[in-house]
């Protein structure tokens, strides 16, 4: 089942590229919505067999970075009415330069950390990696905050499929990883995001500059 | 007893959040906080506490850290009532549940010795601060919120994906992988090099982000200016002292590594960094309460500093965080009742807090003496110890570097605080009908008496519980 992990891992690092580089919303959230799915996937390959805690495991995670956190990110910008990152603090050719920069690094980095089992796929860590830094490149140049929520998720993506590797040895470090979702889904979203559409009727955290020195 | 310790404030919590009076749950606080006090006497005094095949355990580190963060939430849990009862109009129930709840949170992350649990009791921590900053509903205390949130949860993200490294550093090897403290501390020196160090890296950066170390500091003003002053104290002095200990369980396994000394290096760095970073955003603080803030993040720097350096300057170090978290607990209560006073916390605003609060106006003044290193106080012999420590080392350039840090500091301090309690009141201080009332100074003055007693003399059961932890982390038997 090996050999699937690559093609996944590649896609992973192209909706990377659309998240960057697209300015309507809904694409973003499809982005990173299909790539929860894909994780969720990619759980079952890399432990390669079909017993119920790793199938639960797989579904909760799609179900979770797939469908729930989509949901309700849909949701917030229905009701906010807002359908394009108007003002990224970098544009999105640049951000798609530096995403593509940041790639290449994380593949010279990787190569200075070695992975041991021969059996894994070797671009797990480039792609966990990028995938790291194509998060903090969304959260630090887009304005508007449910894009810097999306930005966190890519993030959390990339921890994720790190935690891959470890899958066999310490699958609780692998529940913690779903555990960060709950943790986005509960808190950042449900209430941050609905009580900073009512405070200021708009979700963009220029509103949220006052507190500066 | 590990059980009892950290399920008794949830159990609390969970009582506080269904009992229906308003004005009587902040009392819950105060005797969920006795309880949890008398419980750590009880298993500090009564010996070995371990539960769950050594994931929770008490080492004579977590003993240290576990009695201060239990006294530091009592004094603070005093004066919730007081507070409290001056915003009848505000329900306090998640006030009060998150309280007791980041308590509990606290207790688990101080006992955990098994890495994941610790991260994920530095994660429930966030998640209980976050209504507790938000308490006063403005658009300011949501926009401080959104950036605690924003900026803590990246900073959970990669501490997490440094533990990921950190576990595959021992599975790299073909070793057993696990996350248990005391395995990782003897299997530290065949863990593979490279792995370990970015752990330590991205694990530095996470935890210090909760730390509030520099450049990973920015929430902190923003917090501690917007929340009310006894959830500043309980951050400075609670929450930042149980992300030390972290960073310190990391720093204990890399010791016993090769990259010791790299880590040292890069904890002295980021301590001076830190400092340099404070010292230049406190002069001309215009705001008292980031004033606080940026204090805060100069003593995390004086942490971390004076544990890279090592030798001598551990034991200053770990008393440090003693004698800066009561210190801070004097700081950001009289400051919050100076907010409650002129309802501003610009120094444009508030002049003359001598007169208008005849007690918190002085404790101000006298924590700002103390926190600034000047004798007496607590935090003059703490610092005095890092920077003897220091110059035995023989890093005369970091001595250097640390005196100046500290004198720019006490300048621009002094100049904001001195702004605020001299002078005759500002026509500000009518406006408002508060005065100082015993519940809502005893606390302080409890703090004050600590921190500046412990500059006299350090109780002899204290220095040996110090000693104990400082060679328990330098890895002497």
């Amino acid at each position: 089942m090996n050999k699937f992990i690559d093609p996944i891992l590649v896609l992973v690092l192209l909706l990377n590229f659309v998240a960057l580089g697209a300015s309507r919303m809904r694409t973003v959230i499809q982005a990173v919505a299909v790539q929860g799915v894909l994780l969720g996937v990619l759980i079952v390959l890399a432990h390669g067999s079909l017993m119920a805690w790793v199938m639960m495991m797989a579904v909760a995670t799609v179900l979770l970075k797939g469908v729930v956190i989509p949901r309700m990110l849909f949701n917030a910008i229905r009701d906010v009415v807002i359908r394009r990152e108007v003002e990224p603090i970098i544009g999105f050719i640049a951000s798609l330069f530096l995403g593509a920069v940041g790639t290449g690094l994380a593949v010279l980095f990787s190569r200075t950390l070695p992975i041991a089992h021969s059996d894994m796929s070797s671009l797990i860590v480039p792609a966990a990696l990028s995938t790291v830094l194509t998060g903090f490149l969304m959260l630090t140049t887009r304005t508007k905050a449910i894009t810097q929520v999306v930005g966190y998720l890519i993030l959390e993506n990339g921890v994720f499929i790190f935690g891959m590797l470890l899958m066999e040895a310490i699958p609780f470090l692998v529940e913690l990883g779903v555990l960060l979702d709950l943790f986005v889904a509960i808190f950042v979203m449900g209430i941050i995001i609905h009580k900073i559409s009512r405070e200021f009727s708009s979700v963009s955290t220029h509103m949220l500059s006052e507190l500066k020195e | 007893m590990a059980w009892l310790l950290f399920l008794v404030p949830l159990l609390f919590a969970g009582v506080a959040a269904l009992v229906p009076s308003n004005r009587w749950r902040p009392w819950l606080v105060p005797v969920g906080g006795l309880t949890h006090l008398i419980l750590t006497g009880l298993a500090i005094t009564r010996g070995p506490v371990s539960a769950l095949q050594g994931w929770l355990a008490l080492d004579p580190l977590s003993t240290l850290v576990l009695g201060f963060v239990s006294v530091v939430f009592f004094l603070c849990a005093l004066y919730a009532p007081g507070y409290l009862a001056l915003r009848p109009e505000r329900s306090n129930r998640v006030f009060c549940a998150c309280l007791l709840t980041m308590l509990g949170m606290m207790t688990l992350l101080i006992l955990a010795h098994h890495l994941g649990l610790m991260w994920v009791a530095i994660e429930a921590t966030t998640l209980a601060t976050a209504p507790l900053l938000f308490f006063n509903h403005t658009p300011h205390s949501l926009e401080a919120t959104w950036k605690y949130l924003l900026i803590g949860s990246v900073g959970i993200a990669l501490a997490l994906l440094g533990t990921f490294f950190l576990a595959y550093s021992s599975l790299h090897e073909g070793l057993e992988p696990t996350l248990l403290l005391e395995d990782l501390i003897r299997l530290a020196p065949n863990l593979s090099r490279p792995w370990l160090h970015a752990a330590f890296v991205l694990l530095l950066v996470g935890y210090g982000t909760k730390m509030g170390l520099a450049p990973m500091h920015t929430w902190k003003p923003d917090a501690y200016g917007e929340a009310p002053g006894l959830v500043g104290a309980l951050l400075a002095g609670g929450v930042t002292s149980c992300a030390f200990l972290a960073i310190l369980r990391f720093y204990q396994i890399c010791r016993n590594a090769p990259e010791a000394a790299f880590t040292r290096e890069i904890l002295v760095f980021i301590g001076l960094f830190s400092m340099a970073v404070a010292a230049v955003f406190m002069v001309r603080q215009r705001d008292f309460k980031r004033m606080l803030a940026y204090s805060s993040v100069e003593h995390m720097g004086i942490l971390v500093l004076g544990i890279g350096i090592g030798g001598a300057a551990t034991f200053g170090a770990l008393l440090h965080m003693i004698t800066n978290g009561l210190t801070k607990g004097v700081m950001f209560l009289s400051a919050g009742n100076i907010h409650r006073a002129y309802d501003s916390k610009s120094t444009d605003d508030v002049r003359g807090a001598m007169q208008r609060l005849p007690v918190s106006g002085p404790l101000f003044l006298a924590g700002f003496l103390m926190v600034t290193g000047a004798p007496p106080g607590g935090p003059f012999i703490s610092e005095f110890t890092i920077l003897i420590g220091t110059i035995h080392a023989g890093n005369y350039v970091v001595a250097g570097l640390f005196l100046a840090l500290l004198a720019i500091v006490f300048i621009g301090m002094g100049a904001t605080v001195l702004r605020v309690v001299q002078g005759t009141p500002s026509p500000r201080a009518a406006t408002t009908t508060y005065r100082d009332r015993p519940q809502l100074v005893i606390p302080i003055i409890i703090f004050f008496v600590l921190a500046l007693s412990l500059g006299l003399f350090i109780p002899h059961p204290l220095e040996t519980l110090l000693h104990n932890a400082a060679a328990y982390l330098e890895g002497k038997p």
